[in-house]
């Protein structure tokens, strides 16, 4: 107990010290903060401590690609393929290509024709998965011996677009967020169809949803003539809710041909905001063609089918450039620039979950966490000094380290400090005194049954060592199940927690040991002080 | 310097006395906590139920409760509960699902910012969809099994199984007087409050295993001492520390519901509520639990038995008195107790 050794308290000392220094930085005012990262060379940049949104204020959202979107695409592409190998083999089918829930069917009268086709058709699975051949096919043909050919769009099937649309979609999402300005946006997909966006410090979180919600397919396509085929157009909404709108189902122009999207003022109308936007090559001479086939037509420009606009085509246009306008507010022109710029989304995506915490309520979380723990430690403090007077002074540094290390530990893991977080680290101050209440309840114990202070001392610490043990561990079990069961501030809880468990050990245990050894060398006690 | 002592020293409390009293008291509480689940139910927050929680402030510094409420019937929102907590510029609405799927959800949210987003800074937005309110329901409740069943194996390799089912009957016992609190209480459950209970499994945990270490320390040491007599001496030796560590979390969590905020309160108050339980289950239900499962003192007990032969009439007249007599006894390891005939058949009638 006496003999505590020379390296067992550099290496506390040192660990200490450098949680203090680790600390430092997150607990400085943001000015101290930068004045000090200027003068530290860039690799040294000191981590702080990660905020969790609910502290600092900010959107988490999950979105999950829409499935039965994805089976409708698939399902309309796979009728356009079929249609297509018909055309191209020049067989002919009875009463048309007939709609299943999940797929389409046809029948093929000929036997013969029906063998040409049937290797065609079964090919059209490889458009389906990026990795053929492996895995579960992910369409079916189905041939019954009357004739009638069944496409199936399976199980495996879908779950491969969707995982395809997932990375696509979290690609498209990223240009679309950092096109907010904002810091640090973290954008992951979670399991098969979703993906939470997460984004600190949002001023206004509704831009956000407004920007992820929409799917932001832009198409031009002409307006539908009297006396055209009704079975080539289609109806479509008007954005400004003026009735609908016969539209070519031919799409002229694709939004992907966009090079650039930017809003601008149109002066000549008053300075109403519009977009401005730009084609690449293929898209301006296809939009030059067009324009100039068609002159004095309207011209419907499409976004998530809904008509925007249906300008009429005045003289071709064969620059390559051109302008959107369709009574938009600023924020719209600016938003519509921010989605045509980033693309479109694979699918539609639905938002599942949403939680917002906007800046001023994360700043009375913080304070509210803070005066909680202030009070609490307080407490704890004052009551450990009066129940265990100059021993309390020792279990009170400890718990100060303690602290320290929780805080240090979080800004080297990198992980969050949430709401839930702060409440778990002032829980362990409960906790964290445990320990010493167990050493010193068995020091006083021992020395009641007659040990000298030495010997109590000494059994104190070692008996209580594999209660404390035992009673941590239990405690870390929880606090790792509700890690990798738990989301967002939950998951910071039980960071917290474990972290708290793990320091208790160096601190209440082997740090007060070597405090109490000093204590006894220098004091020489001739009673027990507790 | 006079130091304050909450707990008196060397008490003698004859605490596997009280089982007689606080099983059938606990299973009475766990019966209510039970019925209180399944006839009131639990007020769950949007995390299990779905639905949309939105915090306002009012921008004129007072919040029109009444006007709020009525949005619910305006805007077709189905019920809409509506609190105001704290300062009076402040308020929280609540509605549930909207029928409709996760995009009625989210224009649901829409119509209220445009109703009220004139007056109100929007200061809290939480939306829960269908499909992850199940997930959360799921994974929730895995969360709480697992924690058992991990915590059951770890107490399994560490001591006797009898000590292993034993706490985990008194965690069990915890948990289902948690959800009876926040049954009557109605406070709301979502998952923070899973937090607080697998915090409650931890502590209550915590405070068994102390018991129990002792109980098994003791049980190498006083070879000679009747089960319930060496269990009781255990418990009393921790009790200062029991009570002293029960404070002192207590202080913590005073401090959290004071001080901790809107957020966090619920959590606080169930945490508070569940120290109590797990100091109280540790000592009553985890304790004489070992006795009832038969685990026995081999020498102190054989020393009892071996009278058992001799009084056999006795014993069957009135298989209990044994262990109390046995409790009157003095933990001298010298006098086996002439009464003590039916402690080591006691654990076989459980």
């Amino acid at each position: 107990m006496l003999r505590f050794s020379t390296w067992k308290f550099i290496a506390i000392v040192a660990m200490t010290l450098a949680a203090i220094l680790v600390v430092a930085p997150s607990m400085m005012t943001p000015a101290h903060y930068e004045a000090l990262k200027e003068r530290l060379p860039a690799w040294l940049t000191p981590p702080t401590i990660v905020l969790g949104l609910d502290l600092q204020g900010g959107s988490h959202v999950m979105l999950e690609v829409d499935k039965a979107d994805i089976l409708t695409t698939q399902v309309k592409n796979l009728r356009e393929d079929v249609r297509r190998i018909l055309r191209e083999e020049k067989v002919a089918i009875t009463g048309g290509i007939g709609a299943t829930p999940r797929g389409v069917q046809l029948r093929v009268a000929d036997a013969a024709d029906r063998e040409r086709i049937l290797p065609k058709l079964r090919l059209l699975r490889n458009g389906f998965s990026a990795r053929a051949g492996g895995g579960d096919s992910p369409l079916d043909v189905e041939e019954t011996p009357d004739g009638l050919i069944r496409l199936t769009v399976t199980d495996a099937g879908l779950v491969e677009k969707t995982r395809r649309a997932v990375d696509q979609s979290i690609e498209v999402i990223r240009r679309r967020v950092d096109a907010l300005g904002t810091r640090e946006p973290s954008i992951q997909r979670e399991g098969d169809d979703r993906i939470i966006v997460q984004v600190p410090g949002l001023q206004d979180p509704e831009q956000l949803k407004t920007i992820l919600g929409q799917t932001a397919k832009l198409e031009f396509r002409l307006v539908a003539e009297a006396g055209q085929n009704p079975a080539d157009s289609e109806e479509l909404e008007q954005q400004d809710g003026t009735g609908k709108l016969p539209i070519e189902k031919q799409v002229m122009v694709q939004g992907e041909d966009l090079t650039d999207a930017q809003p601008g003022f149109d002066q000549q109308r008053g300075g109403e905001p519009v977009v401005n936007f730009r084609f690449n090559i293929r898209g301006a001479q296809r939009f030059g063609e067009v324009t100039s086939k068609n002159v004095d037509r309207l011209f419907a420009i499409v976004l998530d089918n809904k008509v925007i606009s249906a300008p009429r085509i005045l003289t071709p246009i064969t620059g390559g450039s051109g302008q959107i306008s369709g009574r938009f507010t600023v924020e719209e022109a600016n938003n519509l620039s921010i989605l045509l710029r980033a693309g479109a989304l694979p699918a539609k995506l639905n938002i599942v979950e949403e939680r917002t915490v906007g800046p001023g309520l994360g700043q009375d979380s913080i304070d509210a966490g803070k005066r909680a723990a202030y009070v609490g430690a307080g407490l704890v403090v004052v009551y450990m000094l009066i129940t265990y007077g100059v021993f309390g002074v020792f279990a009170n540094l400890a718990l100060f380290v303690h602290i320290a290390f929780i805080f240090a530990g979080l800004v080297l893991l990198g992980s969050t400090l949430t709401l839930p977080g702060i409440a778990g680290i002032v829980l362990t101050i409960g906790m964290a005194v445990d320990s010493n209440v167990l050493i010193y309840e068995r020091i006083r114990e021992e020395n009641h049954a007659g040990r000298t202070i030495l010997a109590s001392l000494d059994a104190g610490f070692k008996r209580a060592f594999a209660t404390i043990v035992d009673s941590n561990v239990t405690m870390f079990v929880a606090a790792a199940i509700l890690y990798f069961l738990g989301t967002g501030p939950v998951r910071g809880f039980a960071v917290s927690l474990a972290l708290g468990i793990l320091t208790t050990i160096i601190t209440a245990y082997t740090m007060t040991q070597m405090m109490i050894a000093i204590w006894y060398h220098y004091a020489r006690p001739t009673r027990l002080p507790i | 310097m006079k130091l304050l002592r909450l707990a008196p020293e060397n008490t003698k409390f004859p605490f596997m006395r009280f089982r007689r009293v606080s099983y059938p008291f606990s299973a009475f509480l766990s019966l209510i906590a039970v019925a209180l689940f399944v006839f009131k139910g639990m007020n769950f927050g949007i995390d299990f139920a779905g639905g949309t929680v939105i915090e306002l402030r009012a921008k004129n510094g007072s919040a029109e409760v009444g006007v709020l409420r009525g949005l619910g019937e305006g805007l077709k929102l189905g019920d809409i509960e509506v609190q105001g907590f704290g300062n009076p510029a402040d308020a929280t609405l609540r509605f549930g699902l909207q029928p409709g799927g996760d995009v009625a959800q989210q224009a649901a949210v829409e119509r209220v910012r445009e109703k009220v987003g004139n007056d109100y800074e929007l200061r809290r937005v939480e939306v829960v969809g269908p499909r992850v309110s199940n997930e959360l329901v799921q994974s929730g409740t895995l969360g709480v099994v697992l924690s058992i069943l991990a915590v059951l194996g770890y107490l399994w390799f560490r001591f006797e199984w009898q000590f292993a089912v034993g706490a985990v009957i008194a965690t069990m016992h915890d948990l289902l007087l948690t959800v009876g609190f926040f049954s009557i209480t109605q406070l709301e459950f979502n998952t923070t409050s899973i937090a607080a209970i697998l915090t409650i499994v931890g502590y209550s945990l915590n405070e068994t295993v102390v018991v129990l270490d002792r109980i098994r320390e003791n049980m190498r040491k006083y070879k000679k001492l009747g089960t319930a007599q060496m269990i009781d001496m255990s418990i009393n030796a921790v009790l200062p520390r029991t009570i002293m560590t029960a404070t002192t979390v207590m202080l913590a969590l005073i401090a959290l519901v004071a001080f901790g905020g809107q957020v966090i309160r619920s959590f606080s108050l169930a945490m508070i509520w569940g120290i109590f339980v797990a100091t109280y289950s540790s000592i009553f239900i985890c304790s004489p639990m070992l006795i009832y499962l038969g685990l026995r003192n081999e020498e102190g007990d054989k020393a009892a038995a071996s009278h058992e032969v001799a009084s056999k009439d006795s014993q069957t007249r009135d298989g209990q008195s044994g262990l109390e007599s046995a409790e009157k006894e003095p933990p001298t390891t010298s006098a086996p107790a002439k009464k003590k005939s039916a402690q080591s058949r006691k654990p076989r009638q459980a």
